[in-house]
């Protein structure tokens, strides 16, 4: 018993050189040469400016951008507490807040249908940090992106279409689009014109 | 067919083509055979020097058994102390602070038995120097640990009569140093290319496009995410784990995450084919769990692709399926597939909340574990099959009239105590502490009150989640319903009991029926040999196991998912 625990002990410390010390930094190191960031999160700018990472969702309320999903993390895309909602299929409550946000979606965007509203601008997300929202729940915003910007919706359309990212290798997983990075594509138009 | 469905196909196939030459790989290491990275034996002989151990040292069960229980008592009282003091030591860039006792205690052991069940979130929970002194690390030699004690049950099984099954030591480290540290880092390497974080700023301040506050938390989570999955750990870096958008960033890394998770496993099934020279055997184990993996895949796709009846109610589109609880990036179909695949193995990572799945995922999630051996943890899954095999073994010996024999083994009464206590301990542990909990719930609600209401769903849902904990826990699987309010005196204590026991008995008793069947005489195979390489006897072996592990449940599962099922779908 004593020896094992001598042997134990010793392991352990053998143990923190090789994975605790060597395997970090040898991914560190990697990190610095291979990674988008240096190791950090990804980031994305506008005018030199850092406005987001590039993985990691934000709160957009104002009518002149792309909304992303609803968010359970803290007050919403709290990026230091990420969180799903947890709520069950049959809860009640996680219904009636269903409910109350389709109602909230069609006043915002009195053009559509109720059959045209995606289920995932209702639900909220895994990860309350959600990034992206799909192809077809970028399109239904369009006009009113638009109407708030002043500008033509073919404009604001080509710029949604450009930012349609395929799945992977072209077949596997589904498509999407960066709700951040299509903003700030936005902003963009906006001042070059 | 849409390309989701295609995404989940091929991550299934990568597993099952990689893990053949994988388990062949395995099984060379474990018998000591030349291999491509043979360059690493002097780091190892040095090790083995300083650290006064001799590898070569034939073990008999018994002594390879208090190695084993030794070093994983070391390890426990390694994790609390840097727990406790984690606000003392460096890397603390964020300031977190210290774990209470009772959460340390659940943290500490639910790392070193290898669930990774977490009370405490990744973000705030912990510093970056326990999750690498600590969570990282106890990732790697746990999961050393199960397939250490797998690889001297492998060593039993092939002799013909033996007293020693080989060098506890040796093992661990080669577990170590051959399988997880390489196939980590390559994992590692695609997830920093791909935007995982890898460094040791603490948060990231940023002022948003809208000029909103913005904190990322970040640091060095490429490093713990790779063995993770690979020693079917499964605790998260973060706190949703890897639905979270910097722990999975993209579609690839879910599916090298997805792969990492199962690879593991499913090549140590085909190890043992090689090891033992049964290739046969090795094709009908992995045929009968590939088998019952894939029905629950099936189950679980469609009722999440299809989405939530009570939303489609509502008259909006849910061509998308259901997307409470899941990601964009990798939709409803990758989020099936995920919870099939952590929940077969010990792993209990997931990328979407299983909390929110429909209600048939969720018992599908929950009997994956509750039947606890289709694949199961690196090591343990295999050995918890075996001990059904034992059983089975003796059934069919009984039903046929022969002398129940496995491998040239008599199975006796002895091997069969030893087989049905551990095939049992695991339905008691489950039910026993689901039952305690309902009991405080309804009779003590001043108790639970106080403890912060534990339930964020009400009725049938709210057993589910209750019943979903333990057999997390039992299975040391360490996914959750995590809507349950679980950071509380009670749940840490429970579970935490609930681990240990789940974790140690069945891995005693494994490797004591190993041991016991090692030492017997070897009888040659005869025309009276019941054979247990053929496709009745994995059909049999497939029923003992359903009828012995997953009809315990039914009853509580009636209550639980399936009474929310026709609540929602009649």
């Amino acid at each position: 018993m004593i020896s094992n625990l001598f042997k134990s002990f010793k392991l352990t410390i053998a143990f923190c050189i090789l994975f605790s010390v060597s395997y970090i930094f040898i991914l560190w190191l990697f990190a610095q040469v291979a990674s988008p960031n240096k190791g950090n999160a990804d980031v994305v700018e506008l005018n030199g400016r850092i406005v987001g990472a590039a993985n990691v969702g934000q709160q957009f309320t104002k009518d002149i951008y792309f909304w992303g999903r609803p968010s359970h993390a803290g007050d919403g895309y709290d990026a230091s507490s990420s969180s799903g909602s947890n709520k069950g299929p049959s809860n009640e409550e996680h219904l009636a807040d269903v409910q109350a946000r389709i109602d909230t979606f069609l006043v915002y965007h009195p053009y559509l249908k109720r059959e045209q509203v995606p289920a995932e601008m209702v639900t909220a997300s895994a990860s309350g940090l959600d990034p992206d929202i799909s192809p077809k729940a970028a399109y239904i915003q369009v006009q009113r992106v638009a109407q708030a910007r002043g500008i033509s919706p073919d404009k604001v359309m080509a710029l949604v279409n450009a930012h349609v990212e395929g799945p992977l290798l072209g077949i596997f997983g589904p498509e999407k689009v960066n709700v951040l990075k299509l903003n700030v594509a936005l902003e963009k138009l906006e001042t070059k014109e | 067919m849409n390309t989701e469905l295609i995404g989940s196909i091929a991550q299934i196939v990568l597993m099952v083509v990689l893990a053949y030459p994988l388990g062949k790989y395995i099984a060379k290491v474990y018998k000591g055979e030349k291999t491509c990275l043979d360059f690493l034996a002097p780091v190892e002989r040095w090790i083995f020097k300083i650290c006064g151990i001799n590898p070569n040292e034939e073990m008999s069960w018994k002594s390879f058994l208090k190695a084993l229980l030794t070093i994983n008592l070391f390890w426990f009282f390694w994790g609390m102390i840097l727990l406790w003091t984690q606000q003392y030591l460096p890397l603390n860039p964020d300031g977190n602070g210290g774990q209470s006792s009772h959460l340390s205690f659940n943290t500490c052991i639910s790392f070193m038995v290898n669930c990774n069940l977490q009370h405490y979130s990744g973000e705030s929970g912990l510093t970056y120097f326990t999750q690498l002194f600590v969570i990282m690390l106890f990732q790697f030699i746990t999961a050393a640990t199960g397939m250490a004690a797998l690889a001297g049950i492998f060593k039993a099984m092939a002799a013909k009569t033996t007293n020693t099954i080989g060098n506890f030591w040796n093992l661990l480290l080669k577990s170590c140093t051959r399988i997880l540290l390489p196939m980590s880092l390559i994992v590692g390497f695609i997830l920093i290319i791909e935007g995982t974080p890898m460094g040791f700023d603490g948060k990231m301040k940023l002022t948003t496009l809208e000029g909103n506050e913005q904190l990322i938390s970040q640091g060095p989570a490429a490093a713990v995410i790779p063995i993770k999955q690979l020693g079917t750990n499964g605790g998260g870096y973060f706190g949703v784990n890897s639905s979270h958008p910097l722990e999975n960033p993209t579609y690839l890394t879910n599916m090298v995450e997805c792969w990492s998770i199962l690879i593991l496993p499913m090549a140590m099934v085909f190890a043992l084919g090689f090891y033992l020279k049964r290739k046969k055997l090795s094709y009908t184990i992995f045929g009968v769990m590939l088998f019952a993996y894939l029905a629950s895949v099936g189950i679980n796709t469609y009722y999440e692709t299809k989405g939530n009846p009570m939303i489609s109610q509502m008259g909006i589109d849910q061509g998308a399926g259901a997307m409470e609880g899941k990601e964009t990036r990798l939709g409803p179909a990758a989020t099936a597939l995920w919870s099939c695949t952590t929940t077969v193995t010990s792993n209990g990572s997931v990328n979407g909340m299983h909390d929110s799945t429909m209600p048939l995922s969720g018992m599908m999630e929950m009997l994956n574990m509750q039947i606890n051996t289709w694949f199961g943890g690196v090591g343990v899954g295999f050995m918890n099959y075996y001990a059904f095999l034992i059983i089975a073994v003796f059934i069919s010996g009984l039903m046929v009239g022969r002398t129940p024999e496995f491998l040239g083994k008599k199975v006796e009464a002895r091997e069969m105590k030893v087989a049905t206590i551990v095939a049992l301990t695991h339905p008691f542990v489950i039910l026993i502490g689901t039952a305690v909990a309902c009991y405080y719930w309804v009779y003590n609600p001043a108790f639970v009150e106080a403890e912060g209401g534990w339930l964020n769903n009400p009725g049938f849902h709210g057993l589910s989640e209750m019943l979903y904990e333990y057999t997390s826990s039992s299975a040391n699987n360490g996914s959750g319903f995590e809507g349950l309010g679980d950071n509380t005196w009670f749940w840490n204590f429970t579970t935490g009991l609930a681990l240990i026991i789940s974790r140690y008995l069945p891995i005693v008793g494994q490797v004591a029926i190993a041991g016991l069947l090692a030492q017997k005489k070897f009888i040659p195979e005869s025309a009276g040999t019941l054979k247990t390489d053929t496709v009745t006897f994995a059909v049999m072996t497939f029923s003992v196991i359903f009828i012995v592990a997953a009809l315990s449940f039914f009853p509580a599962l009636t209550l639980g998912p399936i009474a929310e099922y026709f609540s929602i779908y009649m």
